[in-house]
């Protein structure tokens, strides 16, 4: 069959099953576009942005479990994606972004919305593609999608030259791909796993540390049964946050500079840190040699470059959590009188872990005054679908959710933990509810971030994505303004955002419903309201300005070097 | 430490800035690179030098191996490696030294590759060690200009990597 090359793009689409497609036209897609009207099988959601495009297709991505697909032009359309990509770069989001190129004979012209993005998105994109020959395209969406979604997932860019998007050639979608150069690793060395579970069972005094790589290895249920199979506690990172149920007891929550009081000592004093999907990053190691300085390190991970890349490993095991965490429960499993002896060995740990528990726990001081963030969050949690999925921004309020929601689902928080892109949580929560119309979709986000992508609620409105807005306006941009508090001599220099924004007319110009409340007491009937609310709707709650995120650790300091009340 | 890699790559256009950009996004330094075909002509091979301890040269080659295009990667750190760099020389010569240089191109089984009455210009094949070796002679007598090729290595024995 000969088709033309936006054509193929589209047949390998649907191919690949993609639904859903975030983009914006421009001169040199504009041929995938016009193709557009003959798939009706995708849906195709036009964001105000291009970067908004490719956080809505993350959001779609962390949620769904899918790969996420973004479309944007050639010039400022493409780099318009960079920070969208280098969001999804950061926390392993797999993701296939096509961006429309100028015919290949103008290539290196400084021909009109030229622009080099395969140089460009090089350092972060998991791979990209330049598609020179129309023969080779139908290879090259396969290779992307492949390679997005295997071993450590990533985003991957498709730069389409406008030519070649009308060339034709006869299409045919390769079954499966076979690529030498790119074997990831999956299994884990056999020996290896039985010599992590001898270490386990050697240990007094565990602990699991859990990222993001459990979420997208889908390896939170054989988490689960190991934590508790052994009693063992579980800390997990930003990223991590719901791969654990944090109701549960073993749960340490958050670890690391605004970690729990707890799960930065349990750390602190372990004898055996287990990590799981979790890459020791700064903001979670604090000062590396003080780091789990008494403990063995067992580092599970299916990206053999994250290991011993910032602490030393004492036995490294490459490759996909999932079928690691299964090989050692099976292991386990048949040594039944060891992990019986091992939980009454652990009992005198777990007993000093709820000490720190008692000691510190998590808090904050209510107030009748003025609206504590913290108390957002808890009755936000209280109110919410037990299944809502939680977009947020980057700063306090991120913060405060992931100390203070308490995450018991994989996937039911979406927040950009490594590049800590603020605008990210609207538009995420935009392909969140792009990818489930029925869930409770409600994003999490300060007066700054909201600002960076307020755009979107054109986008909400329009498609008919019904996603709940919480901004916690102190209208500062708070965790600068806490750094230059606590670090700078309160010299707030330009994190002041003085204008009192009225988020109820922007709601209401955009078709959206707003809502906004000052009054503590007024709280639980905003979140009340605004949630039985349909379509998008904006709670703007005015917090105490000058509320910090505690606990935390300086940035350099240890992690038992915490700063707990104000 | 000094360490030789080298490295097997799908011969397509912008493999070399991908191994580059590697280098130099983490802070990792190249000395010397080389790069050509193979036997066979999909493959490039991609001889570097580099240097670290022990971390960092295991990150190196972890991380090149992470690259799509890269299919094979060896670090050679002992000496069970041959390595050949091509130096081209170009020497002042002028009186008495046209006789040195040439006695010193003898030594070290180099070549006169042109001719000038106020110059030399020497080709010399070897150790990146005889190199080093026979500019230190030649320095003194005045050096014009260098280049270097940076070394290519292949493993002692019978054993080969196809391509």
């Amino acid at each position: 069959m000969k088709l033309a090359g936006a054509r193929i793009l589209l047949e390998c689409l649907k191919l690949e099953g993609v639904d859903t497609v975030f983009g914006y036209p421009g001169g040199t897609v504009i041929n995938i576009y016009d193709e557009l009207y003959s798939f009706p099988e995708i849906r195709h959601i036009l964001p105000r942005h291009e970067q908004a495009g490719v956080h809505a297709a993350d959001g779609y991505a962390r949620a769904s479990g899918k790969v996420g697909v973004a479309i944007a032009t050639s010039g400022p359309g493409a780099t318009n994606t960079v920070t969208g990509i280098a969001t999804a770069y950061m926390d392993s989001i797999p993701l296939v972004v096509i961006t429309g190129q100028v015919p290949t004979a103008l290539i290196g012209n400084d021909a009109f919305q030229e622009v080099d993005i395969i140089g460009i998105t090089r350092p972060c994109t998991k791979h990209n593609f330049l598609v020179k020959n129309v023969k080779e395209l139908a290879e090259i969406v396969k290779k992307a999608f492949y390679i997005a979604r295997t071993g450590r997932p990533g985003p991957v860019l498709i730069d389409l030259p406008k030519d070649v998007q009308v060339a034709i050639t006869d299409f045919k979608y390769p079954d499966k791909i076979e690529m030498r150069s790119y074997k990831p690793t999956v299994e884990g060395h056999v020996k290896q796993i039985e010599k992590a579970a001898a270490m386990i069972l050697a240990a007094k005094k565990p602990v699991l540390y859990v990222g993001g790589g459990v979420i997208l290895g889908n390896a939170y249920d054989e988490l689960r049964q190991l934590a508790e199979t052994l009693h063992a506690p579980v800390t997990t990172t930003l990223m991590g946050l719901g791969s654990f149920p944090e109701d549960s007891p073993l749960s340490l929550g958050l670890l690391g500079m605004h970690g729990t009081y707890y799960a930065n000592m349990a750390v602190t004093n372990c004898d055996l840190l287990v990590a799981v999907g979790a890459r020791f990053d700064d903001r979670v190691t604090g000062k590396i040699p003080a780091f789990a300085p008494h403990a063995k390190i067992i580092h599970m991970d299916v990206d053999p470059t994250s290991i011993r890349k910032n602490v030393r490993v004492d036995l490294p095991i490459v490759g996909a959590v999932h079928g690691v965490l299964d090989k050692l429960l099976k292991i386990l499993e048949e040594q039944r009188n060891e992990v019986e002896s091992f939980r009454s060995a652990v009992q005198p740990w777990l007993d000093e872990i709820n000490g720190w528990k008692a000691k510190h726990p998590l808090s904050y001081k209510e107030s009748s005054e003025v609206i504590k963030p913290q108390s957002v969050i808890r009755k936000l949690r209280e109110l919410c679908d037990p299944d809502a999925i939680i977009a947020t921004d980057v700063g306090q309020h991120q913060m405060w959710t992931a100390q203070f929601f308490t995450f018991t689902k994989p996937r039911t928080l979406l927040t950009s933990g490594g590049l800590g892109t603020m605008g990210y949580g609207l538009p995420a929560a935009m392909g969140a509810q792009a990818a489930f119309t029925g869930r409770q979709v409600i994003a999490i986000c300060g007066d700054g971030g909201f600002q960076m992508n307020l755009q979107e609620l054109a986008t909400l409105v329009q498609n008919k994505l019904p996603v709940k807005i919480c901004i916690m306006n102190n209208n500062y941009l708070g965790m600068v303004r806490q750094w230059q508090e606590l670090f700078f001599g309160k010299r707030y220099s330009q994190t002041v955002m003085d204008l009192p924004i009225d988020f109820v007319k922007l709601a209401e110009a955009f078709g959206a419903t707003g809502f906004t409340v000052a009054k503590p007491e007024e709280v639980e009937e905003t979140i009340r309201k605004g949630l039985a609310t349909p379509g998008p709707v904006i709670m703007e709650f005015k917090i105490a300005r000058e509320e910090q995120v505690l606990p935390m650790v300086p940035a350099g300091a240890s992690l038992d070097e915490m700063v707990l009340a104000s | 430490m000094r360490h030789t890699i080298t490295v097997l790559v799908e011969n397509e256009f912008g493999v070399l800035s991908r191994v580059a950009g590697l280098f130099s996004g983490r802070g990792f330094n190249i000395d010397s690179l080389s790069v050509a075909p193979t036997n066979e002509e999909s493959i490039s091979r991609m001889t570097i030098v580099t240097r670290g301890d022990e971390q960092i040269l295991e990150q190196i080659t972890k991380h090149l191996n992470k690259l799509i295009d890269v299919i094979k990667v060896f670090d050679f750190t002992d000496g069970s490696i041959i390595e050949r760099e091509i130096a081209l020389i170009k020497v002042t010569a002028e009186d008495n030294d046209r006789a040195e240089v040439l006695r010193i191109v003898d030594i070290f089984r180099a070549s006169v590759i042109d001719v000038t009455p106020k110059s030399y210009t020497i080709e010399v094949t070897g150790a990146p060690s005889k190199i080093d070796a026979i500019l230190e002679l030649l320095r003194p007598l005045g050096l014009k200009e260098l280049v270097r090729t940076g070394p290519v290595a292949i493993v002692r024995g019978a054993k080969g990597w196809k391509g």
